[in-house]
């Protein structure tokens, strides 16, 4: 079998995968990185959504021999090796960004690629376009916006701690 | 999936060579349809040739009053190109609202204009603009390149390098997406300029993307959303399915026809 080599999360990975292996069968089931989720299969929901040369993209809509010499980093490679979370991470996590979770890791990847594109800030309704391609069946769309609009303050420098959810 | 040979060549030639040895090969670019087809086993290829390795498909350039992108750029980068957001805004804005950020960071406008999908947007904008597709044997203009529903002027085996549009002194496009996909289920492109005044519609076809020529007429007699007072289109030539009616789309052509309008001013 062919041969593909890619560094993921900032380490070089080498493994054998048939020429039709898609990238997210490499991902979890030969590296057992379980954290890039497969929803729906046909790349609508955006569940396996991780980021390749610095753009998200659909893992289960790509094969794993594309993404030969990419840098891959998927919701595992995020937090910090002492465990400190990414603000992404963290805003997920303090706006409770998440219901069941199925769907969170992707959203987590591809609300940064959308954060670090827009440098200049995104208006509630510019996140809402920017997560058309991930679906969240909880329909828990409201504070995952929260959540991206207050991590991009701290990815963008503008502050310095993650702004506190709203006490209930 | 079946099974298949996967290639990456890392040159025109020796992808045009893998694609003629083997009738069954299939070329690939984004593969945001192919994989999709692949995966359902719609579709039963020897083997992929993967055109991503490719410098030369690759970039935008801007000289003379053209716009000429190469077939392996993607949407994400027409619809952030500097260049092309001033040159030609509605073909930035256009790519800008294909599918969802994922897609767009892996289509290409090659595989899009040469997979022809009869809701795709890209066909709009070749039309609306006159462009030109260029591919690894000849140039075919954008009129006689797209010949049916998922039907093109391309031979077997043959590559869009680029395709290439005349800057037009006014252009907009207006889309109705299909709220799931971001399909257009109607998307009608307007523009005036050296490729006269054109209205090219997507979505709506049964036979793909068309220019709507008594918009153009009305259109290149007075350019205002008035002249299109009273046109409709005839039903016998549009696509009806779950999404929609062949009625229901007659009607937002003409929407979508006045919205573009507003917008190109």
């Amino acid at each position: 079998m062919p041969r593909v080599s890619l560094t993921v999360n900032g380490k070089p990975v080498s493994a054998e995968v048939e020429d039709r292996t898609l990238l997210v069968e490499l991902l979890r089931e030969t590296l057992r990185l379980t954290g890039t989720h497969v929803g729906c299969d046909t790349s609508q929901c955006g569940a396996c959504v991780v980021h390749v040369n610095g753009d998200s993209i659909k893992s289960c809509t790509l094969l794993a021999r594309q993404a030969e010499g990419a840098e891959v980093v998927t919701i595992e490679g995020l937090a910090a090796a002492d465990g400190t979370l990414h603000p992404m991470q963290e805003a997920f996590r303090e706006y409770h960004a998440l219901q069941c979770g199925f769907c969170t890791p992707g959203m987590v990847m591809s609300a940064i690629d959308l954060v670090k594109k827009n440098p200049q800030g995104l208006s509630e309704q510019e996140i809402r376009e920017g997560l058309e391609g991930n679906l969240c069946r909880c329909t828990g769309y409201h504070n995952i916006v929260k959540a991206i609009d207050a991590a991009q303050q701290v990815m963008h420098g503008k502050v310095k701690e993650l702004p506190r959810a709203a006490a209930e | 999936m079946y099974e298949f040979t996967y290639h990456r060549p890392g040159s025109i030639a020796d992808a045009v060579k893998l694609l003629a040895g083997d009738p069954d090969a299939r070329p690939m670019s984004g593969g945001m349809t192919l994989i999709p087809t692949l995966k359902q086993r719609l579709a039963r290829p020897t083997s992929v040739v993967d055109l991503s390795g490719i410098a030369e498909l690759k970039g935008i350039t801007v000289s003379g009053g053209t716009v000429k992108i190469g077939g392996m750029t993607t949407h994400a980068a027409v619809a952030t190109s500097a260049e092309v957001q001033k040159a030609i805004p509605a073909l930035a804005k256009l790519a800008a609202h294909i599918g969802d950020n994922q897609v767009r960071n892996r289509g290409t406008i090659g595989g899009s204009v040469a997979n022809h999908d009869p809701a795709a947007d890209y066909p709009g904008a070749l039309l609306g603009l006159g462009a030109t597709v260029h591919t690894d044997k000849r140039t075919i203009a954008a009129d006689d390149f797209f010949t049916g529903m998922f039907s093109t002027a391309l031979n077997p085996g043959e590559i869009v390098t680029a395709v290439s549009f005349p800057v037009p002194e006014k252009a907009a496009y207006a889309k109705f997406p299909n709220p799931a996909s971001r399909y257009a289920m109607v998307g009608v492109f307007v523009a005036k300029g050296p490729s006269g005044v054109r209205v090219a519609v997507t979505g709506a076809g049964a036979d793909g993307a068309f220019r709507h020529k008594a918009m153009e007429e009305a259109l290149a007699t007075k350019w205002s959303a008035s002249a299109l007072e009273g046109i409709t289109t005839p039903q016998d030539t549009l696509n009806g399915d779950i999404h929609a009616s062949k009625e229901y789309r007659a009607h937002l052509i003409g929407v979508m026809a006045r919205r573009a309008l507003a917008a190109a001013g």
